[in-house]
């Protein structure tokens, strides 16, 4: 198998600090990889390098065997490359349905379009249904988004993702704040994408980790400490040391 | 629905319901319908204060073009009388150089309000909404102080003087008691409704809200923020130049006034006042505006700006989302009411 993610000696400085120290990642099509590590470890870091919000200090970014280091966000959503955020970042004024089509509409290249009513599109509005109604929020389609329960919302960021019909989809910590009773829709959302999504999961849920990765990248002070299959990173008595032994006290 | 695919392509007949509702939410309202008829039965109640209300008309045209940017985008704007002012004299400086075709000189202003404005967009992009109000208020005082001086062109401080517009059509001259000047002004400012109407309910208006709500999220879902804004700051000055365009050639004059500070303040004013992101709320701010300051300059001459300064804060604190977002909520109140009867 060939990688569709890679990152070439990636660095990023912010003033004297190093963020990310010499990151090397290779994520395989059709991965369900993780990375883990402790808060501060740089993880959100890469995950903005990743995606272009921030340029990195030195190194590349590479997608499907092409450099994109210097494109703007836009262009690799375009790509493929999708993301959801740590902290909910949705549109509180808009429906679900509305945020949905917005997405979908503007993964058809629909939104520089001012001629022609929304309501007209509607393809677009059908399939933005139809993923509402996968992720189970059907029911509230029409409701404000600033008005709904957490674990909706949550659910509604990764829907938001998915409709732009990511090939890469990089989840940062997409259980943070869930309430336990809410989060099984969430995983089980996770479950069923299919292989066609490479999935790289950023999270400090070490149940959600072991369950849905089938590689684990440790990231420790902005460095990748140890990569590889989740047996071998829960007996890696380094991994044990720097973060599982404090997340089994917490 | 093919393997491995995350949303079915097929046409879905099970969500027309969702479809509908859409629909249902772009549609014309009764009270639409209302609002677009009292404008003709004015003509016939109060002819004598046609002038008065072609005012408000223009007002509405610059406030909706505000509204666009500032209600539908999120882009706040203390300068947005630039494109008012130069839609204004582009039409009066065609007209005072021979070319007095209405219509054209409406073209004319748009155009070149819609230069500047694509020109200047690029200055609002970045930044914070002090800095956007620092920088559009700067161009406006650049543009103030380059009309100001450039007396051969715009007759300065005198305003531009000779301005002739031909009869609309060749027809239907600008008469005296501005029955002519009054409906057209209507006609342009209904047309260009219907125009900005149809953008803010389409897949671009939506992106706009995007970029209002949540201007971090719309670059991970893919939109090219700083187009869109462009884009949206462009039509924004060609609707302002063309309002400013319709007030010298109803007028048949344009002076400094309309690149003022003052104008750029009454326009955001307006929008404030009428509702933010309805359109709607541009006329309904206008026609509050406008008919206060002329009953109220009749009855105290020299208080009337303490009388209507108290008024706007009053509404800010009293009625958020303006006039339009105190009417929703009263409706809703007397719903409410006439459900539990």
């Amino acid at each position: 198998m060939t990688a569709t993610l890679e990152t070439r000696g990636l660095f990023m400085h912010f003033g004297g600090l190093t963020v990310t120290n010499d990151v090397n990642l290779a994520i395989e099509r059709g991965a369900r990889q993780a990375l883990i590590g402790a808060n501060g470890a740089g993880k959100t870091t890469l995950v903005n390098l990743l995606t272009g919000a921030l340029t990195p200090t030195a190194g590349r970014v590479i997608l499907d065997g092409v450099d994109i280091t210097g494109e703007p966000q836009h262009r690799r959503v375009a790509r493929g490359l999708v993301r959801t955020f740590q902290v909910n970042q949705l549109f509180p004024g808009m429906s679900p349905l509305e945020a949905t089509a917005l997405a979908v509409a503007q993964r058809q290249g629909a939104t520089a379009r001012w001629w022609r009513s929304l309501a007209s599109h509607s393809a677009v509005i059908e399939e933005a249904a139809a993923l509402l109604d996968r992720l189970g929020l059907l029911d509230c389609a029409h409701e404000q988004t600033g008005a709904l329960p957490y674990g909706r919302q949550r659910l509604l960021e990764i829907g938001l993702a998915l409709a732009l019909e990511p090939s890469v989809l990089l989840l940062d910590e997409p259980a943070a704040g869930v309430p336990e009773g809410e989060s099984a829709e969430l995983f089980a959302t996770l479950a069923e994408l299919p292989r066609s999504v490479t999935v790289l999961l950023i999270e400090h849920d070490m149940d959600l980790v072991f369950r849905f990765a089938e590689r684990i990248t440790v990231l420790v002070d902005g460095a990748i400490l140890v990569e590889g299959p989740p047996a071998q990173i829960s007996a890696d008595p380094r991994v044990r040391e720097v973060y599982l032994g404090e997340a089994q006290h917490g | 629905m093919k393997p491995g695919s995350l949303v079915q392509n097929a046409v879905l007949p099970r969500y027309r319901a969702e479809v509908a509702y859409l629909r249902g939410l772009a549609a014309w309202r009764p009270a639409e319908y209302v609002f677009w008829i009292a404008p003709v039965l004015l003509y016939f109640l109060l002819p004598k204060q046609l002038v008065l209300f072609s005012q408000v008309a223009i007002m509405g045209l610059f406030a909706i073009s505000l509204d666009l940017i500032l209600g539908y985008a999120g882009v706040i704007s203390l300068g947005h009388a630039a494109f008012f002012g130069l839609g204004g004299y582009a039409a009066g400086i065609l007209a005072q150089q021979g070319w007095g075709e209405p219509l054209s000189g409406l073209a004319f202003g748009g155009l070149a309000a819609g230069v500047l404005g694509f020109a200047t967009s690029f200055l609002v992009l970045r930044g914070s909404d002090l800095t956007r109000l620092m920088v559009t208020l700067g161009i406006s005082l650049m543009l103030f102080e380059l009309a100001n001086k450039m007396r051969w062109l715009t007759g300065g401080a005198d305003g531009l003087q000779g301005v002739e517009i031909w009869p609309l059509f060749g027809v239907w001259r600008f008469d005296l008691y501005g029955r002519t000047a009054y409906c057209y002004s209507i006609v342009v400012l209904f047309l260009s409704f219907l125009i900005i109407r149809r953008i803010v309910h389409s897949p671009f208006g939506l992106a706009l809200r995007g970029i209002r709500e949540n201007g971090r999220r719309m670059p991970a879902l893919g939109t090219p923020v700083a187009r869109r804004l462009v884009a949206v700051y462009t039509i924004g000055a060609i609707f302002a130049g063309v309002a400013g365009a319709l007030l010298t050639e109803t007028t048949q004059f344009v002076s400094l006034d309309v690149l003022s500070f003052d104008k750029s303040a009454e326009a955001l004013l307006v929008v404030v006042l009428g509702g933010a992101g309805t359109l709607y709320g541009g006329v309904v701010g206008a026609l509050a505006l406008i008919v206060a300051q002329y009953l109220l300059s009749g009855l105290t001459p020299e208080y009337w700006q303490f009388w209507t300064g108290i008024a706007f804060i009053a509404l800010v604190f009293f009625a958020r989302g303006g006039i339009l977002g105190l009417a929703s909520r009263m409706v809703a109140v007397l719903r409410r009411i006439s459900g539990v009867a």
